[in-house]
């Protein structure tokens, strides 16, 4: 190799070199622009940080319960003196997931076969997409604040409100599985006559269904954690005796509720990891 | 937020030993749901009024209208966008280490990391919204206690996704940093972090993506952002206000995913 060509090469170098550290410079430059408007907007600043956290974590220190060792038993008692109401009000939270889940699944079931773009004509699926992206992009806790003035306070609005949610969100997932299911059931339920609906049933579902039944469980394990948090605005559950608690400075409830509430979310996180298992075999 | 499995062709065919209980399973299904509708109180009477009613908040909801303080909304909107940017970035730089401690091939105390990994769960098992309740009440109304409502839950989720990410990186290139001579945490940023620094990024942008819808309620506890303003409109029955904020807040959480879909797209090319 030439002198020259080493050079020619070396600047080639040189220039990527340049142009890759202009690129870093130039991202550098907007990602920090980002975050001094974020702050700005956010009204957060280092010296509100300081004085936040420690005021944050004082809270969370209050919250927790006082329990000596001596009287370990009737502290716990003490703390969870709500226990019998508050169970009850989980029991609800959990209905209000599993029905609105059920429905919103049903539902994103229906809508699922138009919107699977293998399966169904174009001017089907663009529209079928696009009512499943509105469904799923306006935010749960917004469709419950409608429901509740539509349908009056109380659980049915929340599971309405989880309903639609899960209905948009399913739609997407259950339209991919149909995607991926193989045509060939699919032209032999059409060869021996079947109707579209029933190629839908006899040729796709009995193969896409252990991915439906999946998202469903996933699915489940999401609303109860929304339905924590509906009470908040009248929906029912759980969400409205932890709100009182905060809004009542009662510290310990707080912790109390949060507990059970967390129990209840791993309880149903373990069950619904046991039937995907089983549900999708080594797919798990 | 959702995230689709790879697809698979070949799925085991459903043993018969195991569809005995399945007819049970489905019943079970039924009678819970049947008990649930009963629970709620859902009658055709009510939900006949209830979708009446519905038909008619929207005729109430056309045309939407700003209502004449457009910027004032637009305002909330930047702040909920701030928020969102805000909380993922403190929760990624916050779970980044702590991903390192619940990482099997780094920390080799089992015990440590179960707990570490049991903490993430327990972030992760409340709702932004229980976190923001608690954060208004600690450092007052404002987007500050929205940011630490959003950071809080997303460090548990992060620190998971990253240490599972970690767990599977390829061990030979660390071996190949720790084998010329440098310490462990040379041996992390060398030989760790370029492989799964994608992936951690990729995972970051999904996050932002949650967070963007998460900021827009928030506000309804006192936390900043929009959903102040569209809670309120809501209780005083402006419906058309409502319906141009919620539109507002739709074409906001489509441009924050195009965004995120082409910052993904290109760190997956690089």
């Amino acid at each position: 190799m030439t002198a020259g060509a080493v050079l020619a090469a070396e600047g080639r170098w040189r220039a990527a070199r340049t142009r890759r550290w202009r690129a870093v410079a130039l991202g550098g430059a907007c990602f920090a622009a980002a975050v001094l408007a974020s702050a700005w907007i956010g009204e957060v600043s280092p010296a509100r940080l300081v004085r936040g956290l420690p005021l944050a974590w004082d809270y969370i220190h209050r919250t927790l319960p006082e329990i000596g060792l001596a009287s370990v038993g009737a502290d716990i008692a003490h703390w969870m003196w709500g226990f019998g109401d508050w169970v009850a009000l989980l029991g609800d939270t959990l209905l209000i997931a599993y029905v609105g889940t059920v429905l919103g699944a049903a539902a994103a079931l229906l809508l699922s076969f138009p919107a699977a773009s293998t399966l169904a004509p174009g001017w089907v699926v663009g529209p079928v997409r696009r009512l499943l992206e509105f469904m799923r992009t306006v935010p749960t806790l917004v469709l419950a604040l409608v429901f509740v003035y539509a349908f009056g306070l109380g659980p049915f609005a929340g599971v309405l409100a989880i309903a639609v949610h899960s209905a948009g969100a399913l739609g997407k997932l259950f339209a991919e599985e149909h995607e991926n299911v193989s045509l060939g059931p699919v032209e032999a339920v059409r060869a021996a006559g079947g109707s579209w609906p029933a190629q839908m049933r006899f040729g796709v579902l009995p193969q896409s269904l252990p991915g439906v039944l999946s998202y469903g469980l996933l699915r489940f394990e999401i609303n109860v954690r929304e339905a924590s948090v509906l009470g908040i605005v009248g929906a029912g559950g759980i969400g409205e005796e932890l709100y009182l608690a905060v809004r009542q400075f009662e510290y310990q409830d707080i912790s109390a509720i949060l507990v059970l509430i967390l129990a209840t979310v791993a309880v149903i996180d373990v069950i619904c990891g046991r039937l995907r298992r089983r549900v999708i075999g080594v797919r798990a | 937020m959702k995230r689709s499995l790879p697809p698979q062709e070949a799925r085991p065919a459903p043993r018969p030993a195991r569809l005995g209980a399945t007819p049970l399973l489905f019943g079970l299904g039924v009678l819970v749901l049947l008990v649930g509708l009963w629970r709620v109180d859902a009658n055709p009477a009510r939900i006949w009024e209830g979708l009446s009613r519905l038909g008619w908040l929207f005729a109430l909801m056309w045309p939407p209208s700003p209502g004449g303080v457009l910027p004032e909304l637009l305002h909330g909107l930047a702040e909920s966008m701030a928020m969102a940017f805000l909380g993922t970035l403190i929760a990624a730089l916050v779970a980044l280490p702590l991903a390192l401690l619940g990482a099997g091939n780094i920390v080799g105390s089992a015990m440590l990391r179960f707990s570490v990994r049991r903490l993430y769960d327990g972030l992760r098992g409340i709702d932004t919204l229980i976190w923001a309740l608690i954060f208004v009440s600690a450092v007052g109304m404002g987007p500050f206690a929205g940011i630490l409502a959003l950071a809080v839950p997303d460090v548990g989720t992060l620190a998971k996704l990253f240490s599972e990410a970690l767990e599977g990186a390829d061990r030979r290139q660390v071996e190949g940093v720790r084998a010329g001579g440098s310490g462990r945490l040379l041996a992390v940023r060398f030989g760790l972090l370029p492989q799964v620094a994608p992936l951690m990024l990729s995972q970051v942008l999904y996050t932002l993506e949650s967070n963007a819808r998460s900021s827009t309620v928030l506000g309804i506890v006192g936390a900043g952002g929009i959903g102040l303003a569209l809670s309120d409109r809501i209780r005083i029955n402006n419906w058309d206000e409502a319906a141009f904020i919620v539109l507002m807040i739709l074409v906001m959480v489509a441009a924050i995913d195009l965004f995120s879909r082409a910052v993904r797209l290109r760190v997956i090319r690089a």
